[in-house]
């Protein structure tokens, strides 16, 4: 049946504000990353008065944003690689085993969810120079503290969804595995991680995006050469300006890698917090 | 968010002696292994979130200021005296404290409500398909997508006073105010923090909703549709009661994100937010890194642990879905 008239014009009028809402900030940023210094520094107007890539070409030499690029992306590279094969082995187990502790187990990793990241910050911090000074590991002020920092914000999330996925591959196929002589670890790589596809892409996904968007801890735990471009981007901010324009600009291009993987993976990830998430 | 029973009456049920006897052993043999496969999962979160947590509820004993900061371990215990500071609702400390809850459950509360109206509402209205549905989604997921720093600053620069979109538009275009208006500082930054809190964070609400509008079988549209119910009555008889329990998680979701949000209004207001915009997550950064006391920061954030623990407590208790979380 097709839907009621009232039903495709209410439809209309909300989806078309919802665009505006939601692509206006989209279309500042973009615009203003091609106007001239003077454009954005005086009144705003919706048209560049004329276009320019120099701030594209001046974002680099303002701060060093190719250092603050490549940091985040091995920051949240490795936060998500390993936070993903973690909660793989995590959520195989509670999937498909009964054991003691379980249940707690499954317990506390949820409710850290819940704890602010505030309660965290200075004990971590301090624990870090701590761990440093005793045994020489330096966690402060490095990627590593903050690659092992982000990925256990992932994982909780991302075990909690994994369970979900591997509860709904069907046990026969790895039991029947397992039956044939493949040992449990090649019953998981073989059959349920293939299948579960979708789930870990999902999980995947969210993990690098809260590495790579995290500002809290980024401002603390980093230093010149380990600094994020979540911190780095404050940088075009001087005294005399504020380059609204390369601050576009660079936004955009600290942006688009981010999107646009999230917009090629987002059926995985409708999809897997069909079956992961939402049940 | 699922928590459906692990055990599986397939295999409970499944016959012959012969493979239940080699199961059995197998069983055995692998006793070790699921906690084999935890094992980097725990030590992980117990490093990161335990052992600091309990640093955390020892320095909120502690007179921990900047001059025992480098060994924390030495500096002189002070009993519940940081947390007597932060409940003196009389003195200065705890009354910022105590505002800064309320603007915060305040804040909370309108954007979590927002979110989930907005993406309710976006999900159901694109539930059928019609053109240019599946860029309208892709759209929609882009201010989810954007990095919290890159997408907030954009904001930043459209709620500038001078130079920004938002007084250009209300002031120059539409003469609604009579003069500029400051969104950054003053009461209107309250304002400011919600709307930018509900554009990136109502693409969430989206999706999961998105996600639970495809378990509902269309059979029972159609069995509707020969009943003869329009669009509306089947949105409300079967769409909403059917999301009751996706909905259920992602309010609680929503609430705990939106609640512990720091990202957001340290982007938009740097390391001391206006009164009227002063959530918990910087006003407890501010007490405990811009004035240097981290015992009453960490006795403050104890509090909040405790608030949160015992609303989510309730919320499961009083939800269908909880009882059977807790069960799980």
């Amino acid at each position: 049946m097709a839907p009621s008239r009232s039903f495709t014009w209410s439809r209309r009028i909300f989806l078309t504000l919802l665009t505006g809402f939601v692509l206006i900030p989209v279309y500042v940023m973009i615009s203003s990353s091609l106007k001239p210094l003077a454009d954005v520094t005086g009144k705003f107007r919706w048209l560049p008065s004329g276009l320019t890539i120099r701030p594209y070409i001046d974002i680099w030499s303002t701060v060093p944003l190719a250092r603050y690029f490549v940091n985040s992306l091995i920051v949240a590279g490795a936060a998500t690689v390993c936070s993903v094969v973690i909660a793989v082995f995590a959520a195989y187990a509670v999937s498909r085993y009964e054991f003691r502790g379980k249940r707690v187990f499954t317990v506390t990793v949820l409710s850290t969810q819940m704890f602010p990241g505030i309660l965290f910050l200075l004990p971590l911090f301090l624990l870090y120079v701590n761990i440093g000074n005793a045994t020489g590991i330096a966690l402060f002020g490095s990627r590593g503290g903050l690659i092992l920092t982000y990925l256990t914000f992932s994982l909780p999330f991302s075990i909690w969804m994994l369970i979900g996925y591997f509860d709904s591959v069907p046990r026969d196929l790895d039991e029947a595995a397992l039956v044939d002589g493949c040992g449990p670890l090649g019953a998981l790589l073989r059959i349920v991680v293939p299948a579960a596809i979708p789930g870990i892409v999902a999980v995947a996904v969210y993990a690098f995006m809260t590495a790579w968007g995290e500002v809290l801890f980024a401002s603390v735990m980093t230093n010149d050469t380990t600094r994020t471009l979540a911190v780095g981007l404050q940088g075009y901010s001087t005294l005399n300006n504020v380059y609204w324009n390369q601050i576009m600009a660079a936004s955009l291009v600290v942006s688009v890698p981010v999107v646009a993987g999230f917009l090629l993976l987002q059926r995985y990830l409708v999809a897997g917090l069909t079956a992961g998430a939402v049940k | 968010m699922t928590t459906t029973a692990f055990k599986d009456p397939v295999r409970e049920a499944s016959p012959g002696a012969a493979t239940r006897e080699r199961r059995r052993t197998g069983r055995i043999r692998r006793a070790g292994l699921p906690y084999l496969l935890l094992l980097p999962a725990l030590v992980l979160e117990l490093l990161v979130h335990l052992v600091p947590m309990v640093i955390g509820i020892i320095m909120s004993f502690k007179e921990l200021t900047q001059f025992y900061i480098r060994d924390w371990g030495t500096a002189p215990w002070s009993g519940f005296s940081n947390y007597k500071v932060s409940v003196d609702f009389n003195a200065p400390v705890g009354n910022a404290l105590l505002h800064s809850f309320f603007v915060t459950v305040g804040f909370t509360l309108l954007s979590v409500g927002l979110c989930w109206l907005i993406g309710t509402a976006a999900a159901v209205f694109m539930q059928d398909s019609f053109r240019g549905r599946g860029l309208l989604r892709a759209l929609f997921l882009v201010p989810y997508a954007l990095p919290v720093y890159a997408a907030v600053i954009t904001w930043v620069f459209m709620f500038q006073h001078d130079n920004g979109l938002v007084n250009h538009v209300l002031h120059d275009q539409l003469h609604l105010t009579g003069k500029p208006s400051f969104w950054l500082i003053g009461d209107n930054s309250f304002y400011a923090l919600l709307t930018v809190s509900v554009w990136k964070g109502w693409p969430f609400a989206f999706l999961i909703v998105m996600a639970g509008l495809q378990n509902i079988p269309r059979e029972l549209y159609e069995a509707a549709a020969l009943d003869g119910a329009g669009t509306w009555q089947q949105i409300r008889r079967i769409t909403l009661p059917s999301l009751r329990p996706v909905n259920q998680v992602l309010v609680l979701v929503l609430f705990l994100w939106t609640f512990n949000d720091f990202n957001t209004p340290y982007v938009l207001f740097g390391r001391s937010a206006p009164d009227a915009a002063d959530l918990i997550s910087v006003h407890i950064y501010q007490a405990s890194f811009v004035t240097w006391n981290f015992g009453t920061g960490s006795a403050m954030s104890v509090l909040l642990l405790l608030f949160l623990l015992v609303v989510t407590g309730t919320y499961l208790l009083v939800t269908s879905r909880g009882r059977r979380a807790s069960d799980g």
